[in-house]
């Protein structure tokens, strides 16, 4: 297995300019911004369960954007009826990973129940146009490699360790900046 | 008041773009969004979802709505306070007031929330408009204007037998 942090800068480094990038409160949220911070990230700082169902209005409202949906196991079983959602719409664009460490890392990493339930299953029985389940960096990297060969949408399912990152920092952007640079890149034009 | 006429303001809006869960509130209003073509709709699980896939609608340059029933309001309340007015991401919600007046009216789920539906809207600073059909189109001029004005949600709330 890979720390979360790990995952998240494979991850980023295979982002391109105009790519969508969504992540979920707490931690993730807070990986991502300190590897890289861009106008083209949308920091979810609170509603945990709500990043997946907004990734999908953002794919289908901007299909020429290519979308990365970046939360934990808690989030996705919170909202685990966004996944058969986001299937039946079939957003090609939209690259779903779950970043599955087992446990509620943010609020002091209590157990979650994705050691006993395995979302990639529940991904491939939602009718997910392709799911990989990935457990080390190699594994990720073809994972991430082989999204741009097909279309989505795609859901990554990657175990992560529990790896607490020391003194992160929490997103220093206010929300209404958070939204403004983002809607800058999401619609250029306006 | 029909459903083409209903959709019809709503269109003439700039409103093309909903996703959310069906109540029985809306009948043939809710089969005629569903086919109308120039209408893209997202069949939600649930009201939060439903919320998250319409507040998309913003950030390309439009304003999204949510369909659903009153007693969905609970599953929205997060969604509403740590992203809707937290970020200022503004959606026109369209509400099923089912158990308007209280008991005996409507089936006794619906007994509280019917009564409470106004005043949880208010105390989230959420702004309604209660849908009268003569007077749909300023109401609803209104409404998208202080949805507009504070960049926040905003909901019109329709009590059985005015649609369809």
């Amino acid at each position: 297995m890979i720390g979360r942090i790990t995952a998240i800068q494979a991850i980023v480094r295979r982002v391109e300019a105009d790519d969508l990038v969504l992540s979920t409160t707490g931690m993730i949220s807070r990986e991502v911004f300190v590897t890289n911070d861009r106008p083209s990230n949308f920091y979810m700082l609170g509603s945990m369960g709500l990043l997946s169902s907004f990734g999908l209005g953002l794919a289908l409202r901007s299909p020429e954007k290519r979308v990365y949906v970046l939360e934990g196991d808690g989030s996705a079983l919170m909202s685990l009826g966004a996944l058969p959602l986001i299937a039946s719409e079939r957003p090609k664009n939209l690259i779903h990973i779950i970043l599955d460490n087992e446990s509620y890392e943010s609020t002091g990493a209590q157990p979650s129940i994705s050691s006993k339930v395995d979302l990639a299953e529940i991904g491939r029985g939602c009718g997910y146009a392709r799911v990989v389940k990935v457990e080390d960096a190699e594994g990720l990297e073809g994972a991430l490699q082989d999204t741009g060969d097909s279309p989505g949408p795609h859901l990554i399912l990657v175990k992560v360790d529990i790896a607490p990152v020391k003194d992160i920092p929490r997103v220093t952007h206010a929300p209404t900046e958070i939204r403004d640079r983002f809607k800058a890149m999401v619609q250029p034009e306006s | 008041m029909d459903s083409e006429t209903f959709w019809g303001i709503l269109k003439a809006q700039g409103l093309t773009f909903f996703s959310g869960v069906p109540d029985s509130t809306f009948g043939d209003a809710y089969n005629y969004m569903v086919n109308d073509p120039e209408i893209r709709y997202v069949p939600a699980v649930r009201e939060d979802v439903a919320l998250g896939v319409a507040s998309a609608a913003f950030f390309t340059g439009g304003l999204g709505g949510v369909i659903m029933q009153n007693s969905g309001i609970g599953n929205i309340v997060n969604p509403l306070t740590s992203f809707s007015l937290m970020y200022k991401v503004p959606v026109l919600l369209i509400i099923g007031w089912r158990g308007f007046g209280g008991p005996p009216n409507d089936a006794p789920e619906h007994w509280i929330m019917g009564v409470k539906t106004p005043e949880i809207l208010e105390l989230l600073g959420i702004p309604c408009e209660i849908m009268e059909p003569e007077t749909l189109e300023s109401g609803l001029d209104r409404l998208l204007g202080k949805i507009q004005q504070e960049s926040i949600p905003g909901a019109l709330l329709v009590r059985a037998g005015m649609i369809g």
